[in-house]
Protein backbone atom coordinates (compact mmCIF):
# COMPACT_ATOMS: atom_id res chain seq x y z
CA UNK A 1 0.00 0.00 0.00
CA UNK A 2 1.46 3.35 -0.96
CA UNK A 3 1.04 6.43 1.18
CA UNK A 4 -0.39 9.66 -0.21
CA UNK A 5 1.97 12.57 -0.79
CA UNK A 6 0.31 14.52 2.01
CA UNK A 7 0.82 11.71 4.52
CA UNK A 8 4.45 11.45 3.49
CA UNK A 9 4.87 15.22 3.77
CA UNK A 10 3.43 15.38 7.31
CA UNK A 11 5.28 12.24 8.30
CA UNK A 12 8.63 13.45 7.00
CA UNK A 13 8.24 17.04 8.21
CA UNK A 14 5.86 16.79 11.12
CA UNK A 15 4.51 20.18 12.22
CA UNK A 16 4.36 21.24 15.85
CA UNK A 17 6.08 18.31 17.51
CA UNK A 18 6.62 18.94 21.16
CA UNK A 19 5.34 19.37 24.66
CA UNK A 20 3.48 22.19 26.40
CA UNK A 21 3.47 22.62 30.16
CA UNK A 22 0.43 20.63 31.13
CA UNK A 23 0.34 22.15 34.61
CA UNK A 24 -0.54 25.55 33.13
CA UNK A 25 -4.18 26.51 33.34
CA UNK A 26 -4.11 27.75 29.77
CA UNK A 27 -2.99 24.36 28.41
CA UNK A 28 -5.34 21.52 27.57
CA UNK A 29 -3.93 18.01 27.09
CA UNK A 30 -5.53 15.04 25.36
CA UNK A 31 -3.92 11.59 25.58
CA UNK A 32 -5.80 8.95 23.61
CA UNK A 33 -5.25 5.44 22.27
CA UNK A 34 -3.33 2.61 23.88
CA UNK A 35 0.14 1.11 23.38
CA UNK A 36 -1.42 -2.35 22.94
CA UNK A 37 -3.35 -1.06 19.94
CA UNK A 38 -0.25 0.42 18.37
CA UNK A 39 -1.50 4.03 18.54
CA UNK A 40 -1.11 6.65 21.24
CA UNK A 41 -1.62 10.36 20.51
CA UNK A 42 -0.93 13.23 22.83
CA UNK A 43 -2.28 16.55 21.62
CA UNK A 44 -1.94 19.80 23.54
CA UNK A 45 -3.41 23.23 23.00
CA UNK A 46 -2.57 26.59 24.53
CA UNK A 47 -5.58 28.88 24.76
CA UNK A 48 -5.74 32.66 25.37
CA UNK A 49 -8.30 34.58 27.42
CA UNK A 50 -10.59 34.89 24.39
CA UNK A 51 -10.69 31.09 24.06
CA UNK A 52 -8.54 31.23 20.94
CA UNK A 53 -6.00 28.49 20.38
CA UNK A 54 -2.61 30.16 20.11
CA UNK A 55 -0.42 27.09 20.03
CA UNK A 56 -0.77 23.34 19.51
CA UNK A 57 1.74 20.53 19.94
CA UNK A 58 1.66 16.79 19.49
CA UNK A 59 3.57 13.59 20.03
CA UNK A 60 2.34 10.33 18.53
CA UNK A 61 3.28 6.66 18.81
CA UNK A 62 1.84 5.01 15.75
CA UNK A 63 2.00 4.41 12.04
CA UNK A 64 2.70 7.06 9.44
CA UNK A 65 -0.99 7.89 9.02
CA UNK A 66 -1.43 8.39 12.76
CA UNK A 67 1.54 10.74 12.88
CA UNK A 68 0.28 12.64 9.83
CA UNK A 69 -3.25 12.90 11.25
CA UNK A 70 -2.04 14.44 14.48
CA UNK A 71 0.40 16.74 12.71
CA UNK A 72 -2.41 17.99 10.48
CA UNK A 73 -4.70 18.42 13.49
CA UNK A 74 -2.22 20.77 15.19
CA UNK A 75 -2.03 22.88 12.03
CA UNK A 76 -5.80 23.18 11.86
CA UNK A 77 -6.17 23.97 15.56
CA UNK A 78 -3.93 27.01 15.65
CA UNK A 79 -5.92 30.21 15.34
CA UNK A 80 -9.29 28.56 15.90
CA UNK A 81 -11.55 29.23 18.87
CA UNK A 82 -12.13 26.21 21.09
CA UNK A 83 -15.73 26.11 19.87
CA UNK A 84 -14.72 26.12 16.20
CA UNK A 85 -12.10 23.48 16.90
CA UNK A 86 -14.86 21.13 18.00
CA UNK A 87 -16.25 21.14 14.48
CA UNK A 88 -13.16 19.38 13.08
CA UNK A 89 -14.45 16.01 11.93
CA UNK A 90 -12.35 12.93 11.40
CA UNK A 91 -13.64 12.65 7.84
CA UNK A 92 -12.08 16.06 7.06
CA UNK A 93 -8.73 14.53 8.01
CA UNK A 94 -9.42 11.41 5.94
CA UNK A 95 -10.17 13.60 2.94
CA UNK A 96 -7.24 15.96 3.35
CA UNK A 97 -4.71 13.12 3.78
CA UNK A 98 -6.46 10.70 1.38
CA UNK A 99 -6.39 7.97 4.02
CA UNK A 100 -7.45 4.50 2.88
CA UNK A 101 -10.25 2.70 4.77
CA UNK A 102 -7.84 0.71 6.99
CA UNK A 103 -6.40 3.99 8.26
CA UNK A 104 -9.65 5.73 9.14
CA UNK A 105 -9.12 4.83 12.79
CA UNK A 106 -6.06 7.12 12.79
CA UNK A 107 -8.28 10.10 11.94
CA UNK A 108 -10.81 9.04 14.56
CA UNK A 109 -8.07 9.02 17.13
CA UNK A 110 -6.98 12.52 16.08
CA UNK A 111 -10.55 13.80 16.46
CA UNK A 112 -10.75 12.18 19.90
CA UNK A 113 -7.45 13.80 20.86
CA UNK A 114 -8.72 17.25 19.83
CA UNK A 115 -11.92 16.87 21.87
CA UNK A 116 -10.11 15.43 24.82
CA UNK A 117 -7.61 18.33 24.85
CA UNK A 118 -10.43 20.88 24.64
CA UNK A 119 -12.28 19.18 27.46
CA UNK A 120 -9.19 19.17 29.63
CA UNK A 121 -8.88 22.91 29.07
CA UNK A 122 -12.60 23.51 29.72
CA UNK A 123 -12.65 21.59 32.99
CA UNK A 124 -9.47 23.30 34.17
CA UNK A 125 -11.12 26.66 33.55
CA UNK A 126 -14.42 25.98 35.22
CA UNK A 127 -16.42 25.10 32.14
CA UNK A 128 -18.49 22.00 31.68
CA UNK A 129 -16.96 19.13 29.72
CA UNK A 130 -18.50 18.49 26.32
CA UNK A 131 -20.12 15.13 26.00
CA UNK A 132 -17.97 13.05 23.67
CA UNK A 133 -19.83 10.82 21.32
CA UNK A 134 -18.37 7.34 21.63
CA UNK A 135 -18.30 6.69 17.95
CA UNK A 136 -16.55 4.64 15.32
CA UNK A 137 -14.57 2.35 17.62
CA UNK B 1 28.05 2.47 -5.06
CA UNK B 2 25.16 1.23 -2.99
CA UNK B 3 22.01 0.57 -4.98
CA UNK B 4 18.80 1.48 -3.14
CA UNK B 5 16.29 0.42 -2.05
CA UNK B 6 18.07 -2.47 -0.39
CA UNK B 7 16.25 -5.74 0.14
CA UNK B 8 16.31 -7.21 3.65
CA UNK B 9 13.12 -9.24 3.54
CA UNK B 10 14.52 -12.57 2.39
CA UNK B 11 12.22 -14.54 4.71
CA UNK B 12 9.30 -13.31 2.63
CA UNK B 13 10.85 -14.19 -0.69
CA UNK B 14 14.26 -14.24 -2.31
CA UNK B 15 15.41 -12.91 -5.65
CA UNK B 16 16.04 -15.69 -8.13
CA UNK B 17 19.66 -16.65 -8.65
CA UNK B 18 20.61 -15.91 -12.29
CA UNK B 19 22.03 -19.45 -12.54
CA UNK B 20 18.56 -20.80 -11.74
CA UNK B 21 16.98 -18.69 -14.44
CA UNK B 22 19.56 -19.92 -16.93
CA UNK B 23 18.74 -23.53 -16.12
CA UNK B 24 15.01 -22.88 -16.54
CA UNK B 25 14.98 -20.94 -19.81
CA UNK B 26 15.22 -23.82 -22.31
CA UNK B 27 12.21 -25.48 -20.67
CA UNK B 28 9.92 -22.61 -21.66
CA UNK B 29 10.76 -22.83 -25.36
CA UNK B 30 12.61 -25.66 -27.08
CA UNK B 31 12.13 -28.16 -24.23
CA UNK B 32 8.46 -27.36 -23.76
CA UNK B 33 7.13 -30.93 -23.70
CA UNK B 34 4.68 -32.42 -21.25
CA UNK B 35 6.64 -34.59 -18.85
CA UNK B 36 3.77 -37.08 -18.92
CA UNK B 37 4.00 -37.56 -22.72
CA UNK B 38 5.59 -40.97 -22.82
CA UNK B 39 5.50 -41.53 -26.57
CA UNK B 40 7.75 -38.88 -28.11
CA UNK B 41 11.05 -37.14 -27.52
CA UNK B 42 9.43 -33.86 -26.44
CA UNK B 43 7.96 -35.61 -23.44
CA UNK B 44 11.14 -37.55 -22.72
CA UNK B 45 13.27 -34.41 -22.66
CA UNK B 46 10.88 -32.72 -20.24
CA UNK B 47 10.75 -35.83 -18.09
CA UNK B 48 14.54 -35.98 -17.99
CA UNK B 49 14.60 -32.41 -16.66
CA UNK B 50 12.06 -33.30 -13.99
CA UNK B 51 13.90 -36.48 -13.00
CA UNK B 52 17.15 -34.61 -12.62
CA UNK B 53 15.46 -31.95 -10.50
CA UNK B 54 13.96 -34.66 -8.31
CA UNK B 55 17.48 -35.94 -7.63
CA UNK B 56 18.74 -32.42 -6.84
CA UNK B 57 15.91 -31.78 -4.37
CA UNK B 58 16.27 -35.22 -2.76
CA UNK B 59 20.02 -34.78 -2.31
CA UNK B 60 19.61 -31.50 -0.43
CA UNK B 61 17.42 -33.08 2.25
CA UNK B 62 18.92 -36.58 2.33
CA UNK B 63 15.95 -38.26 0.66
CA UNK B 64 15.59 -40.48 -2.40
CA UNK B 65 14.09 -39.12 -5.60
CA UNK B 66 10.95 -41.27 -5.39
CA UNK B 67 10.05 -39.52 -2.15
CA UNK B 68 9.72 -36.07 -3.73
CA UNK B 69 6.24 -34.87 -4.79
CA UNK B 70 6.27 -31.62 -6.74
CA UNK B 71 3.59 -29.08 -5.84
CA UNK B 72 2.72 -25.45 -6.50
CA UNK B 73 4.50 -24.32 -3.35
CA UNK B 74 4.69 -24.78 0.38
CA UNK B 75 1.09 -23.81 1.08
CA UNK B 76 -0.03 -26.69 -1.11
CA UNK B 77 2.56 -29.00 0.44
CA UNK B 78 1.35 -28.09 3.94
CA UNK B 79 -2.25 -28.75 2.95
CA UNK B 80 -1.43 -32.02 1.21
CA UNK B 81 0.59 -33.28 4.16
CA UNK B 82 -1.91 -32.41 6.88
CA UNK B 83 -5.19 -33.09 5.12
CA UNK B 84 -3.70 -36.05 3.22
CA UNK B 85 -2.40 -37.73 6.38
CA UNK B 86 -5.67 -37.10 8.20
CA UNK B 87 -7.73 -38.65 5.42
CA UNK B 88 -5.38 -41.61 5.08
CA UNK B 89 -4.99 -42.38 8.79
CA UNK B 90 -8.15 -41.11 10.45
CA UNK B 91 -9.30 -44.66 11.22
CA UNK B 92 -6.21 -44.96 13.38
CA UNK B 93 -6.88 -41.76 15.32
CA UNK B 94 -8.08 -38.20 14.92
CA UNK B 95 -5.56 -36.24 16.98
CA UNK B 96 -2.99 -33.82 15.51
CA UNK B 97 -0.52 -31.71 17.50
CA UNK B 98 0.86 -28.45 16.15
CA UNK B 99 2.19 -25.11 17.44
CA UNK B 100 0.53 -21.72 17.81
CA UNK B 101 3.52 -20.21 15.95
CA UNK B 102 3.08 -22.27 12.78
CA UNK B 103 2.51 -20.68 9.39
CA UNK B 104 -1.13 -19.93 8.56
CA UNK B 105 -1.11 -22.65 5.90
CA UNK B 106 -0.58 -25.21 8.66
CA UNK B 107 -2.91 -23.60 11.19
CA UNK B 108 -5.73 -23.10 8.73
CA UNK B 109 -5.41 -26.63 7.33
CA UNK B 110 -5.74 -27.87 10.93
CA UNK B 111 -8.75 -25.63 11.51
CA UNK B 112 -10.35 -27.06 8.39
CA UNK B 113 -9.87 -30.58 9.74
CA UNK B 114 -11.39 -29.60 13.09
CA UNK B 115 -14.64 -29.02 11.25
CA UNK B 116 -14.39 -32.56 9.87
CA UNK B 117 -13.98 -34.08 13.32
CA UNK B 118 -10.25 -33.84 13.96
CA UNK B 119 -9.02 -33.05 17.44
CA UNK B 120 -6.18 -30.52 17.21
CA UNK B 121 -3.83 -29.48 20.00
CA UNK B 122 -2.21 -26.08 19.45
CA UNK B 123 0.81 -26.07 21.74
CA UNK B 124 2.16 -22.77 23.02
CA UNK B 125 5.88 -22.16 22.72
CA UNK B 126 8.22 -20.93 25.42
CA UNK B 127 9.28 -17.27 25.59
CA UNK B 128 12.28 -18.04 23.35
CA UNK B 129 10.02 -19.50 20.65
CA UNK B 130 10.98 -23.14 21.19
CA UNK B 131 8.57 -25.96 21.98
CA UNK B 132 8.84 -27.52 25.43
CA UNK B 133 9.43 -31.21 24.72
CA UNK B 134 7.83 -32.26 27.99
CA UNK B 135 4.66 -30.43 27.04
CA UNK B 136 4.75 -32.08 23.63
CA UNK B 137 5.09 -35.53 25.16
CA UNK B 138 2.33 -34.80 27.66
CA UNK B 139 0.02 -33.89 24.78
CA UNK B 140 0.58 -37.18 22.91
CA UNK B 141 -2.26 -39.71 23.10
CA UNK B 142 -2.97 -43.07 21.51
CA UNK B 143 -5.17 -41.14 19.08
CA UNK B 144 -2.32 -38.92 17.87
CA UNK B 145 -1.60 -39.59 14.20
CA UNK B 146 0.47 -36.54 13.32
CA UNK B 147 2.80 -34.02 14.89
CA UNK B 148 3.11 -30.92 12.67
CA UNK B 149 5.92 -28.69 13.92
CA UNK B 150 7.88 -26.36 11.70
CA UNK B 151 11.63 -26.64 11.28
CA UNK B 152 12.40 -22.93 11.61
CA UNK B 153 10.05 -20.04 12.24
CA UNK B 154 9.45 -17.48 9.52
CA UNK B 155 9.19 -14.44 11.80
CA UNK B 156 11.88 -15.01 14.40
CA UNK B 157 13.99 -17.73 12.77
CA UNK B 158 14.19 -20.05 15.79
CA UNK B 159 15.00 -23.66 14.94
CA UNK B 160 12.93 -26.29 16.72
CA UNK B 161 14.58 -29.44 18.16
CA UNK B 162 13.33 -31.60 15.29
CA UNK B 163 15.27 -34.77 16.20
CA UNK B 164 13.75 -34.81 19.67
CA UNK B 165 10.32 -33.94 18.33
CA UNK B 166 10.35 -36.77 15.79
CA UNK B 167 11.52 -39.22 18.47
CA UNK B 168 8.56 -38.32 20.66
CA UNK B 169 6.13 -38.56 17.73
CA UNK B 170 7.44 -41.99 16.75
CA UNK B 171 7.43 -43.26 20.33
CA UNK B 172 3.65 -42.81 20.28
CA UNK B 173 3.20 -44.17 16.78
CA UNK B 174 2.52 -40.81 15.17
CA UNK B 175 4.04 -39.38 12.00
CA UNK B 176 6.15 -36.24 12.02
CA UNK B 177 5.54 -33.52 9.43
CA UNK B 178 7.65 -30.39 9.29
CA UNK B 179 7.13 -27.18 7.34
CA UNK B 180 10.80 -26.59 6.52
CA UNK B 181 10.36 -23.68 4.13
CA UNK B 182 12.68 -21.36 6.04
CA UNK B 183 15.27 -24.01 6.86
CA UNK B 184 15.90 -25.98 3.67
CA UNK B 185 18.78 -24.50 1.74
CA UNK B 186 19.88 -22.38 4.70
CA UNK B 187 20.94 -24.99 7.24
CA UNK B 188 21.60 -28.75 6.92
CA UNK B 189 18.33 -30.68 6.87
CA UNK B 190 18.45 -34.47 6.71
CA UNK B 191 15.17 -36.37 6.74
CA UNK B 192 16.85 -39.58 7.91
CA UNK B 193 18.95 -38.12 10.72
CA UNK B 194 16.10 -35.80 11.74
CA UNK B 195 13.47 -38.57 11.67
CA UNK B 196 11.14 -36.62 9.38
CA UNK B 197 8.23 -38.42 7.70
CA UNK B 198 6.88 -35.53 5.65
CA UNK B 199 8.51 -32.20 4.82
CA UNK B 200 7.33 -29.13 2.93
CA UNK B 201 9.70 -26.87 1.01
CA UNK B 202 9.40 -23.96 -1.39
CA UNK B 203 11.60 -22.77 -4.27
CA UNK B 204 11.18 -19.03 -3.90
CA UNK B 205 12.59 -18.94 -0.38
CA UNK B 206 15.89 -20.33 -1.66
CA UNK B 207 16.59 -18.27 -4.76
CA UNK B 208 14.31 -20.29 -7.03
CA UNK B 209 11.10 -19.33 -8.82
CA UNK B 210 7.71 -18.68 -7.22
CA UNK B 211 4.88 -21.11 -7.75
CA UNK B 212 6.76 -24.35 -7.19
CA UNK B 213 7.59 -26.42 -4.14
CA UNK B 214 7.72 -30.00 -2.99
CA UNK B 215 6.50 -32.38 -0.36
CA UNK B 216 8.82 -35.11 0.86
CA UNK B 217 6.88 -38.26 1.68
CA UNK B 218 8.87 -41.06 3.32
CA UNK B 219 8.85 -44.41 1.48
CA UNK B 220 10.59 -46.67 4.01
CA UNK B 221 10.44 -47.14 7.80
CA UNK B 222 7.60 -46.37 7.68
CA UNK B 223 6.07 -46.13 4.22
CA UNK B 224 3.91 -43.03 4.47
CA UNK B 225 0.88 -42.37 2.30
CA UNK B 226 -1.23 -39.29 1.84
CA UNK B 227 -4.62 -39.04 0.20
CA UNK B 228 -4.37 -36.75 -2.80
CA UNK B 229 -6.09 -33.40 -2.51
CA UNK B 230 -6.05 -32.77 -6.25
CA UNK B 231 -7.65 -35.43 -8.41
CA UNK B 232 -6.91 -35.98 -12.07
CA UNK B 233 -4.32 -37.71 -14.18
CA UNK B 234 -2.58 -39.47 -11.31
CA UNK B 235 0.73 -37.61 -11.57
CA UNK B 236 3.32 -37.74 -8.79
CA UNK B 237 2.53 -41.34 -7.85
CA UNK B 238 -1.14 -40.45 -7.54
CA UNK B 239 -0.57 -37.99 -4.72
CA UNK B 240 -0.75 -34.80 -6.78
CA UNK B 241 -2.41 -34.71 -10.17
CA UNK B 242 -1.78 -31.91 -12.62
CA UNK B 243 0.62 -31.37 -15.52
CA UNK B 244 4.04 -30.78 -14.06
CA UNK B 245 5.40 -27.23 -14.03
CA UNK B 246 8.57 -28.34 -15.80
CA UNK B 247 10.47 -25.02 -15.92
CA UNK B 248 9.57 -24.32 -12.30
CA UNK B 249 10.62 -27.79 -11.21
CA UNK B 250 13.91 -27.50 -13.09
CA UNK B 251 14.43 -24.17 -11.32
CA UNK B 252 13.66 -25.67 -7.92
CA UNK B 253 16.18 -28.44 -8.64
CA UNK B 254 18.89 -25.99 -9.65
CA UNK B 255 18.16 -23.82 -6.59
CA UNK B 256 18.57 -26.90 -4.37
CA UNK B 257 21.84 -27.84 -6.03
CA UNK B 258 23.25 -24.34 -5.49
CA UNK B 259 22.18 -24.37 -1.84
CA UNK B 260 23.70 -27.81 -1.36
CA UNK B 261 27.03 -26.55 -2.68
CA UNK B 262 27.06 -23.12 -1.12
CA UNK B 263 24.95 -22.97 2.03
CA UNK B 264 27.69 -23.84 4.51
CA UNK B 265 29.84 -20.95 3.40
CA UNK B 266 26.84 -18.68 2.98
CA UNK B 267 25.63 -19.37 6.53
CA UNK B 268 28.99 -18.34 7.99
CA UNK B 269 28.99 -15.11 6.02
CA UNK B 270 25.36 -14.25 6.76
CA UNK B 271 25.48 -15.02 10.46
CA UNK B 272 28.48 -12.70 10.79
CA UNK B 273 26.51 -9.94 9.05
CA UNK B 274 23.42 -10.70 11.12
CA UNK B 275 25.46 -10.53 14.34
CA UNK B 276 26.91 -7.21 13.27
CA UNK B 277 23.43 -5.86 12.55
CA UNK B 278 22.07 -7.12 15.83
CA UNK B 279 24.90 -6.00 18.08
CA UNK B 280 24.92 -2.55 16.46
CA UNK B 281 21.19 -2.04 16.78
CA UNK B 282 20.84 -3.33 20.33
CA UNK B 283 23.15 -0.51 21.38
CA UNK B 284 19.95 1.51 21.18
CA UNK B 285 18.24 1.74 24.56
CA UNK B 286 15.18 -0.45 25.07
CA UNK B 287 15.76 -2.70 22.08
CA UNK B 288 15.27 -6.43 22.37
CA UNK B 289 16.10 -9.41 20.17
CA UNK B 290 13.14 -11.78 19.86
CA UNK B 291 13.60 -15.55 19.87
CA UNK B 292 16.24 -17.95 21.11
CA UNK B 293 19.68 -16.57 20.26
CA UNK B 294 21.42 -19.95 19.93
CA UNK B 295 18.93 -22.05 17.98
CA UNK B 296 18.27 -19.80 15.10
CA UNK B 297 18.66 -19.36 11.34
CA UNK B 298 21.87 -17.61 10.33
CA UNK B 299 20.21 -14.87 8.31
CA UNK B 300 17.23 -13.70 10.37
CA UNK B 301 17.03 -11.06 13.10
CA UNK B 302 13.85 -9.88 14.79
CA UNK B 303 14.23 -6.86 17.02
CA UNK B 304 11.69 -4.83 19.01
CA UNK B 305 12.40 -1.14 19.46
CA UNK B 306 10.25 -0.19 22.41
CA UNK B 307 8.12 2.97 22.28
CA UNK B 308 8.08 3.19 18.48
CA UNK B 309 5.48 1.55 16.27
CA UNK B 310 6.72 -0.86 13.61
CA UNK B 311 4.86 0.41 10.60
CA UNK B 312 5.72 4.01 11.34
CA UNK B 313 9.30 2.88 11.79
CA UNK B 314 9.41 1.06 8.45
CA UNK B 315 8.21 4.23 6.79
CA UNK B 316 11.14 6.10 8.33
CA UNK B 317 13.63 3.40 7.32
CA UNK B 318 13.81 4.85 3.84
CA UNK B 319 15.25 2.91 0.95
CA UNK B 320 15.16 -0.43 2.68
CA UNK B 321 12.67 -3.29 2.64
CA UNK B 322 12.04 -5.13 5.92
CA UNK B 323 8.89 -6.38 7.61
CA UNK B 324 7.18 -5.73 10.92
CA UNK B 325 5.11 -7.63 13.44
CA UNK B 326 2.90 -4.61 13.62
CA UNK B 327 -0.31 -5.22 11.75
CA UNK B 328 -1.47 -1.68 11.44
CA UNK B 329 -2.49 -2.32 7.86
CA UNK B 330 -4.49 -5.46 8.51
CA UNK B 331 -8.18 -5.14 9.16
CA UNK B 332 -7.87 -6.77 12.57
CA UNK B 333 -5.15 -4.38 13.79
CA UNK B 334 -3.76 -7.36 15.68
CA UNK B 335 0.00 -7.55 16.00
CA UNK B 336 1.94 -10.69 15.05
CA UNK B 337 0.44 -13.84 16.58
CA UNK B 338 3.90 -15.40 16.56
CA UNK B 339 5.39 -12.69 18.75
CA UNK B 340 2.34 -12.77 21.01
CA UNK B 341 2.84 -16.53 21.39
CA UNK B 342 6.27 -15.79 22.86
CA UNK B 343 4.46 -13.86 25.56
CA UNK B 344 5.55 -10.52 24.14
CA UNK B 345 3.23 -7.72 25.18
CA UNK B 346 1.23 -6.20 22.34
CA UNK B 347 3.20 -2.97 22.43
CA UNK B 348 6.50 -4.83 21.95
CA UNK B 349 4.98 -6.89 19.16
CA UNK B 350 3.84 -3.68 17.46
CA UNK B 351 7.42 -2.39 17.78
CA UNK B 352 9.17 -5.28 16.05
CA UNK B 353 11.14 -5.34 12.82
CA UNK B 354 12.31 -8.45 10.99
CA UNK B 355 15.57 -8.20 9.06
CA UNK B 356 16.05 -11.06 6.60
CA UNK B 357 19.48 -11.26 4.99
CA UNK B 358 20.13 -13.30 1.89
CA UNK B 359 22.62 -14.57 -0.67
CA UNK B 360 22.93 -11.18 -2.30
CA UNK B 361 23.16 -9.08 0.88
CA UNK B 362 26.44 -7.21 1.26
CA UNK B 363 28.26 -5.72 4.23
CA UNK B 364 27.75 -2.30 2.69
CA UNK B 365 24.00 -2.88 2.75
CA UNK B 366 24.10 -4.01 6.37
CA UNK B 367 26.04 -0.89 7.34
CA UNK B 368 23.47 1.21 5.52
CA UNK B 369 20.67 -0.64 7.32
CA UNK B 370 22.26 -0.07 10.72
CA UNK B 371 22.71 3.66 10.20
CA UNK B 372 19.29 4.08 8.65
CA UNK B 373 17.50 2.11 11.36
CA UNK B 374 19.20 3.95 14.19
CA UNK B 375 18.28 7.27 12.65
CA UNK B 376 14.68 6.17 12.19
CA UNK B 377 14.30 4.86 15.73
CA UNK B 378 15.75 8.01 17.22
CA UNK B 379 13.56 10.21 15.00
CA UNK B 380 10.39 8.36 15.95
CA UNK B 381 11.24 8.35 19.62
CA UNK B 382 11.45 12.13 19.43
CA UNK B 383 7.85 11.99 18.22
CA UNK B 384 6.72 9.36 20.72
CA UNK B 385 4.75 10.39 23.81
CA UNK B 386 5.53 6.97 25.29
CA UNK B 387 9.27 7.52 24.97
CA UNK B 388 8.89 10.90 26.69
CA UNK B 389 6.93 9.30 29.53
CA UNK B 390 9.49 6.51 29.83
CA UNK B 391 12.26 9.10 30.02
CA UNK B 392 10.34 10.95 32.74
CA UNK B 393 10.12 7.72 34.71
CA UNK B 394 6.37 7.32 34.32
CA UNK B 395 5.21 3.71 34.56
CA UNK B 396 3.14 3.21 31.41
CA UNK B 397 1.28 0.34 33.03
CA UNK B 398 -0.04 2.73 35.67
CA UNK B 399 -1.95 4.69 33.03
CA UNK B 400 -5.51 3.79 32.22
CA UNK B 401 -5.42 3.63 28.45
CA UNK B 402 -8.62 3.98 26.51
CA UNK B 403 -8.67 0.80 24.43
CA UNK B 404 -10.11 1.55 21.06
Amino acid sequence: MAYSDKVIDHYSNPRNVGTLDKSKKSVGTGLVGAPECGDVMRLQIEVDENHMITDAKFKTFGCGSAIASSSLATEWLKGKSIDDALTIDNMDIVEELALPPVKIHCSVLAEDAIKSAINDYRVKNGMEAIELEKSHH
Amino acid sequence: MLKTPIYLDNNATTPMDPRVLEAMLPYFTEKFGNAASRNHPFGWVAEEGVDYAREQVAKLIGATEKEIIFTSGATESDNLAIKGVYEMYKDKGNHIITLTTEHKAVLDACKHLEKLGANITYLDVESDGLVDLNKLEAAMTDQTILVAIMYANNEIGVIQPVKEISAIAHKYGALYFTDAVQAVGKIPVDVIADGIDLLALSAHKMYGPKGVGALYVRRKNPRVKVTSQMDGGGHERGMRSGTLNVPGIVGLGKACELCYNEMAEEAVRLSALRDKLESSLTVLEESYVNGNANHRLPHTANISFKYVEGEGLMMAMKDMAVSSGSACTSASLEPSYVLKSLGLSDDLAHSSIRFGLGRFSTEEEVDFAIENTMKAVNHLRELSPLWEMFKEGIDLDSIEWAEH
